[in-house]
């Protein structure tokens, strides 16, 4: 086995989606059943995808597999040099595991859609859709350069625009999709301007390169500040795609799309390519730009956690909980925790996808109905919905035994040594408050779900459980989020063959004074000894890392235990009035429920802006400068007009003027001209007279 | 091969139509319109001969021998004129990289608008006449490499499009038709006086050794060719070139056209038949890019290197106004107008870069809008034919009547938002990539970058608005796409696709003459530094 037929089989996982989005969308309804054709599709993209994701991960741990061709080629450019574009493939560990991914949580929702959305009028063009979604994040994952990333960066983007507003009838769902696109465009309009700012300086946007120019010394603009600017550019397009603050605001509206949309992309793949984005940039990323992306992690971590709490709808809970988790792998990525930022991606992936789909379950039970507080008591109508339901539940709020107790745990474990070693504890302190708060709103909605009594009698007796096709993907989801997929030990993820063989941190080539004081390797000697791995932190670290675990375990059981034992004081036991308590933190409450009025912010002051601003230009260019050119005429016109008159009564009143004197004078002699002959010869001899007198002097 | 003269047929075809035209009886409805459809689409195949004997590695620009389907002879030459000596004016054609894009897309606009010309339904003779002889004025543009006749056809183009706006245009067709007519002359009057003071300021050595004033462009760019004492040469301390410089780009400017010379072009676009409307915006925006390209920046050179700052302003001025301006219209046609000043500014941007990328990705730019903004009037025209009404808040919902055609429409809008893999976005790429390696204008470009985010919010909006949403009750009963406008959209799609796919098959056609051009540019920086006066 050379693995030479990697690249080969990659590219069909690539481009196999896109045959699929043209055929089905093409022949639609002329072909019956023709969304077949995709269903045929991904399956075929999610067995190639395992056999290269364990190839490359069991016999080809340590290489990495590169291809590419070039794509555009300017050629020697005068003032430029040599440029050329290329397009090309990569797959490394990262690669792989995220490939395995997105195929998998990609079939299991076409087959969960081939029930969930029977009977709606574009069932084949939903299909479409969901392959030009997945050709394009195939192709994010895939590339081995930041223009061909940023590419398939806005075609998730349509794809995500496309199944957003699937159902466009409603306003509020082509609000929604327009709302999604264009958020991502601020925050792409960032990496556009950090990939500029990289074309400038390297000539090349291909990332091993970058990254060799950097550890050659060769920074932008010969600073390291502008390689920090750099970063951070770059990292807005991951603000942007993974809905982190301030550009979070879309993500919740996006719910509006069909719910295994929401899964599939807004909860598991698409959104989590910003956090692929960072990982893949994160060589090049210098401590300051590390810090912005674990503040802006923190805060997203926080800020959606609180508003989860009191939101109603059972989607937009789920919805709030993405941003907060997304939030939690960008923070631990900033504060240096490679691995378990990326392996919280993976496992997150799973339950979270589960979760979607479970609340699809639900909501497909139910009519339609998203309102967790009209539901209640599914438990006994929906068993295996629940079941599963409770597990991502329990992964989601970090309980041993379950994946996402592995990664959160070393999430916070990471902050907490982070905090050890620069000081700086706001991250841990984030950390474990967010853990509670997420341990307390999902066994919020899993109880008003689930337990008590049916608010909605009638809805619940109508309510069975989900056909096959549905279900089936549940429990697999359910079964993908315990431990034992990951380690055999289910206290100690580093034990596990993901971590220590799969996920490494990749070697920083920022400039050394410019990490994190603790990722400078100290002792160069004992890196050179272990070659195979790759030397980002330094003992100190590690060292922390070990002491920080035991306690980090301790804390978030503790507190996910807290969180879900006051879930079940609130809502299953009511020891405690929800409602008394509501009235006495008011304020707080109110805030929450409107989202931090972010939304109404945002439309005050941007949206408003704009349309105000683009108004008065509008009018601006009607009357001032379309004003000018037709001024312009008017004034032409009276100059014209004021010529006329001159020409009429000056110009042509002079010639009139002389002809009339003519006439005058015509009149005068005239008096003379009598024809009588007598009169002539008395004017002659009378003439005659006065010239003699004048001549001869008489 | 070398022998036929295709630039004379390409460009001289349309006029042979019009005669044709002209003999045919009127009641002929259908052999009016074919003539024009075929008479086109001959244009098309000569293009597209043109383009498989085209020779990549030649640059053109500055060097005559590099030019490709030359055709030249004297044409004018009077032998002793008392103060001027010989007259002397040549007959020549020829094209590099910068014509050739701009040819091929003149050819395939002119071929798609004739199609879309079907639609018209009175004055049939007229129009064909009109629309043929506008086609030869268009095409003699960008074959013409002697000024005097630069200035023939850029003249002969506005006459038919007076009429056409006028007589065939919309319920203020008069107005549009006279502003358009009198804005665009008064920029040509600009022009001709430069061409003048060019013509009086440089000397072309003959075969047999005399010197004479000389009309060639190419000649032009040579500073050598310029006397001691002409009022544009170089060589005279008390020249008037800043002047003249200003005054030409004005006059192209109108064309582009570049605020605060835009006003006429949506009234224009409004007023037009759909079929001008398409003419307009893929094909008559481009020669002001064009003139500026050919005329200015060569002939120029050391007065273009010191108003980049202000080239590039003005192109960041044009994408941003325009984006807001277009995204507070109520008229479908007029947002799409005002779209054009927006994407043209993209244009003047990457001009403004004096760099490979840059000048190669506003030649790309221009080709790309000329297909993309052709889309888009198509669309307008394709719901306006129907409905008789071009509100953007009368509508709603058509997604649900006509999906085909919004499958179309979302095609079109997506690619002016310049969406990857569709053709506007690697020129787009291609412009901020040139523009942001020129120092001089880095934040200017910085800035532009805003226009991306404002073109994707109008025009989301507009999709939103016209196609999303409840179907509007009252155009229940509008049909999807015909078999004719298909045939006019699916070349545009196909093309915008190719090209976004694999850009390197308009890149590659250019890329030496933009090559010649910029080192041209950067090498006679130094010639003109060392003149002392």
């Amino acid at each position: 086995m050379n693995g030479s037929n990697l690249i080969t089989l990659s590219l069909f996982i690539l481009f196999a989606p896109l045959v699929g989005f043209w055929f089905t969308l093409i022949l639609g309804k002329k072909v019956e059943k023709s969304y077949l054709i995709e269903i045929v599709i991904s399956t075929l993209v999610l067995l190639t995808t395992i056999y290269v994701t364990f190839t490359k991960l069991f016999y080809f741990p340590d290489t990495k597999f590169v291809s590419e061709f070039t794509w555009i080629n300017l050629g020697e450019m005068p003032l430029l040099g040599k440029v050329t574009v290329e397009l090309g493939m990569m797959i490394d560990n990262i690669t792989a595991l995220m490939l395995f991914v997105v195929a998998l949580i990609s079939s299991l929702v076409h087959y969960y859609s081939i029930e969930y959305m029977k009977g709606d009028k574009r069932y084949n063009r939903y299909f479409a859709f969901l392959g030009i979604f997945t050709f394009s994040m195939m192709g994010i994952v895939l590339t081995h350069n930041i223009l061909m990333m940023y590419i398939f960066w806005e075609l998730v983007g349509l794809s995500s625009y496309l199944l957003i507003g699937f159902w466009f009838e409603k306003d509020s769902a082509s609000d929604a999709s327009k709302k999604a696109f264009l958020v991502n465009r601020i925050g792409d309009l960032g990496m556009f301007a950090g990939i500029l700012l990289i074309f400038v300086n390297y000539h090349t946007f291909t990332f091993d390169k970058i990254f060799m120019a950097i550890g050659n010394g060769v920074l932008p603009f010969n600073s390291e500040f502008w390689l920090t600017i750099v970063g951070i550019l770059l990292f807005c397009g991951a603000i942007g795609k993974s809905a982190q603050f301030p550009l979070h605001v879309w993500l919740p509206d996006a719910m509006e799309g069909p719910t295994p949309v929401s899964a599939l992309i807004h909860a598991a793949t698409m959104v989590a390519a910003g956090v692929y984005l960072v990982a893949r940039i994160f060589p090049m990323m210098t401590g300051d730009a590390l810090l912005f992306v674990a503040v802006i992690g923190a805060l997203s971590a926080f800020i959606p956690a609180t508003i989860a709490l009191t939101q109603t709808d059972i989607k937009k809970v789920l919805a709030y909980s993405t941003i907060s988790q997304l939030g939690y792998m960008i923070m631990a990525l900033g504060v240096g925790s490679f691995a378990f930022g990326f392996f919280h991606l993976v496992t997150h992936a799973f339950f979270k996808a589960g979760l979607f789909l479970g609340a699809g379950s639900v909501i497909h039970a139910m009519h339609h109905e998203q309102d967790i507080m009209k539901m209640g008591g599914l438990r006994k109508k929906l068993p295996v919905t629940y079941y599963t339901f409770l597990i991502f539940c329990l992964a989601i709020s970090g309980v041993p035994l379950t994946s996402g107790f592995l990664t959160k745990d070393g999430i916070l474990a990471g902050t907490f040594a982070f905090g050890l070693l620069t000081g700086n504890s706001i991250f841990a302190i984030t950390g474990f408050f967010v853990a509670m708060l997420t341990a307390f709103y999902m066994f919020r909605i899993l109880i008003l779900t689930f337990h008590g009594k049916p608010q909605d009698e009638h809805k619940y007796e109508h309510a069975h459980e989900s056909p096959f096709l549905m279900i089936a993907p549940l429990v697999l989801l359910a079964i993908l989020s315990i431990f034992i997929f990951y380690t055999a030990n289910p206290f100690n993820a580093d034990s596990g063959w993901v971590l220590s063989n799969w996920i490494k941190t990749p070697a920083s080539v920022v400039p050394e004074h410019a990490r994190y004081s603790f990722m400078v390797p100290e002792k160069m000697q004992e890196a050179a000894v272990k070659t195979t791995e790759h030397i980002t932190h330094s003992e100190v670290y590690t060292e922390a890392l070990h002491h920080a675990h035991i306690p980090a375990v301790l804390l978030s059981l503790v507190l996910a235990g807290l969180g879900i034992l006051l879930a079940f004081a609130f809502y299953q036991w009511k020891k405690i009035d929800v409602d008394a308590l509501t009235l006495k933190v008011k304020p707080l409450y109110t805030f929450s429920l409107n989202k931090w009025y972010f939304d109404e912010f945002y439309h005050k002051t941007f949206v408003s802006g704009l349309l105000g601003i683009s108004n008065i230009l509008a009018w601006f260019d009607n009357y001032v400068v379309d004003g000018i050119v037709n001024g312009a005429a008017s004034v032409t016109r009276m100059l014209s007009r004021f010529s006329g008159v001159f020409d009429n009564y000056v110009v042509d009143g002079a010639v009139n003027l002389t002809a009339t004197f003519s006439g005058l004078i015509g009149l005068a002699f005239r008096k003379l001209q009598t024809g009588k002959v007598q009169a002539y010869v008395v004017l002659v001899v009378f003439s005659l007279v006065l010239l003699l007198l004048f001549f001869v002097k008489i | 091969m070398q022998q036929v003269p295709f630039l004379s047929l390409i460009t001289f075809l349309p006029l042979f139509g019009m005669i044709i035209i002209l003999l045919l009886p009127k009641s002929n409805e259908k052999a009016i319109k074919s003539v024009s459809i075929i008479i086109t689409g001959i244009q098309v195949v000569l293009a597209g001969m043109i383009w498989s004997m085209y020779n990549y590695s030649l640059g053109g620009i500055n060097n005559q021998a590099t030019y490709q389907f030359v055709e030249k002879f004297r044409w004018i030459e009077i032998a002793t004129v008392s103060w001027l000596g010989t007259i002397k004016v040549d007959y020549f054609m020829g094209i590099d990289g910068l014509s050739a894009p701009l040819l091929f897309l003149t050819a395939l606009i002119s071929f798609i608008a004739a199609i879309s010309s079907w639609k018209i339904d009175h004055s049939l003779k007229g129009y064909h006449a009109m629309y043929l002889l506008l086609v030869t004025g268009m095409v003699g543009v960008f074959v013409s490499l002697d000024l005097f006749l630069f200035y023939i056809f850029w003249e002969l183009m506005l006459l038919p499009m007076y009429f056409l706006i006028g007589i065939w245009g919309g319920p203020r067709k008069e107005y549009a038709a006279i502003k358009f007519f009198i804005y665009t002359l008064f920029g040509s009057v600009f022009l001709l006086l430069v061409m003048i003071g060019l013509y009086l300021s440089a000397t072309e050595t003959l075969a047999n050794g005399t010197k004479v004033f000389t009309f060639n462009m190419i000649a032009l760019m040579d500073p050598q060719n310029y006397t001691q004492t002409g009022i544009l040469s170089p060589l005279n301390p008390n020249n008037l070139r800043f002047v003249a410089y200003i005054a030409m780009f004005v006059g192209f400017a109108i064309k582009i056209p570049m605020f605060p010379f835009h006003t006429w072009l949506p009234d224009a676009h409004v007023e037009a038949p759909t079929a001008i409307s398409v003419i307009l915006a893929g094909v008559l925006l481009k020669m002001g890019t064009y003139g500026i390209l050919r005329l200015n920046f060569p002939i120029f050179p050391e007065i273009t290197q010191q108003l980049v700052w202000w080239i590039a302003l003005f192109g960041a001025i044009n994408i941003i106004y325009g984006a807001l301006c277009a995204m507070a219209q109520k008229d479908f046609k007029k947002l799409i107008a005002y779209s054009s000043v927006s994407h043209m500014g993209f244009v003047m941007l990457g001009m403004a870069s004096l760099n490979t990328a840059g000048i190669s990705g506003a030649v790309f730019q221009m080709f790309n809008h000329g297909t993309i903004t052709a889309m888009l009037f198509l669309i307008v025209g394709v719901i306006y034919d129907r409905a008789h009404t071009r509100g953007l808040d009368d509508f709603g919902g058509l997604a649900v009547q006509m999906p085909i055609y919004t499958g179309f429409v979302s095609f079109a809008f997506f690619a002016a938002i310049g969406l990857p893999g569709l053709s506007g976005f690697i020129s787009e790429a291609f412009v901020f990539l040139g523009a942001f390696s020129n120092v001089q204008i880095r934040v200017i470009t910085v800035v532009s970058t805003l226009g991306i985010l404002l073109g994707a919010g109008y025009m989301l909006w507009t999709l939103q608005r016209v196609y999303l949403g409840k179907l509007n009750e009252k155009w229940n009963k509008l049909p999807d796409l015909d078999f004719r406008e298909y045939a006019m959209l699916v070349p545009l799609a196909v093309i915008i696709l190719i090209l976004g796919v694999y850009p390197s098959f308009m890149l590659d056609l250019m890329n030496s003459s933009v090559n010649t051009m910029v080192t041209f540019m950067a090498k006679s920086q130094t010639f003109f530094s060392s003149i002392q006066f």
